[in-house]
């Protein structure tokens, strides 16, 4: 375990946040670009872990655990949203027959 | 050193394949293949607990939830209606100025210093536990409340209502 944490030493915090932010556009472009209501669940499960191991990696440079502490409520957190979160994909599949989400756009008005 | 570029390649490319799929099925399975280089991630920084943890709630009891719920919907199937290229693009160019502005301002911070493991047993079991026994003992119970309620709010939700069936 050592010589594997050796190997981070020399990454710079900078590589870190580029990675991250990377990984919450392309959750920002999931939400965007796709129509099923799955999928974009997914994008926002794809945001959230991109914000933890942002939030590990501060954690792991300022010598501080709060952050991990943080990171394990979130996750907690996550778990409820997507327990919520897939029941009503269920509710609504049972009223319209469909996971599009344009068919709910009556919510617009 | 090099091992942290491949893995966040494999984290890049594998994020991208679960947006980019058209099956709802190989979506969860690339999520699936992007929550593991996340936890090799952990590993890399030693946060073992965080590691576990993400691999046993992400990968093992969200992910089952996600397919269940498509094997429900029965949903293995190319049934999404595409959008319209022009709101795709729109989508993309949306995401990319966000990752331009972010990328940016981080580069505009200037040099940044390696991160340093100053405190190697930072992440362990133990360290967090004494922690979060103690110093969050109160949000830890609270959330415990959380998980209740999404439970009960779950169950609501997902039953068939009798009065209107």
């Amino acid at each position: 375990m050592d010589t594997l944490t050796q190997n981070i030493q020399t990454i710079p915090l900078n590589h870190y946040i580029i990675l991250c932010s990377i990984i919450f556009s392309i959750g920002v472009m999931g939400v965007l670009i796709r129509r099923n209501a799955i999928v974009i669940f997914m994008s926002v499960e794809l945001m959230l872990n991109a914000v933890n191991l942002l939030l590990t990696v501060f954690s792991a440079y300022r010598g501080d655990a709060t952050g991990q502490v943080f990171v394990f409520f979130i996750m907690a957190l996550a778990a409820a949203e997507v327990a919520v979160g897939l029941s009503i994909i269920v509710m609504i599949y049972r009223n319209t027959n469909s996971l599009d989400i344009n068919v709910l756009n009556r919510l617009k008005w | 050193m090099s091992l942290f570029y491949f893995i966040a390649f494999l984290s890049i490319l594998f994020a991208l394949l679960v947006i980019f799929s058209k099956n709802p099925v190989h979506s969860v399975l690339y999520l699936i293949l992007t929550f593991f280089t996340f936890t090799i991630h952990y590993i890399l920084l030693n946060a073992q607990f965080l590691a576990v943890v993400n691999f046993i709630v992400y990968m093992g009891a969200i992910m089952v939830l996600f397919l269940f719920v498509i094997m429900l919907l029965n949903l293995n199937k190319d049934a999404e209606p595409v959008k319209s290229a022009i709101i795709k693009l729109a989508g993309i160019i949306g995401g990319g100025c966000l990752l331009v502005t972010i990328v940016a301002s981080v580069k505009a911070l200037g040099i940044s210093e390696p991160v340093i493991l100053h405190n190697a047993d930072l992440g362990l079991v133990k360290n967090l536990g004494k922690i979060l026994f103690g110093e969050f003992l109160l949000p830890f119970e609270v959330s415990s409340l959380l998980l209740f309620s999404a439970m009960v709010g779950a169950v609501l939700l997902a039953t068939k209502d009798k009065s209107n069936a």
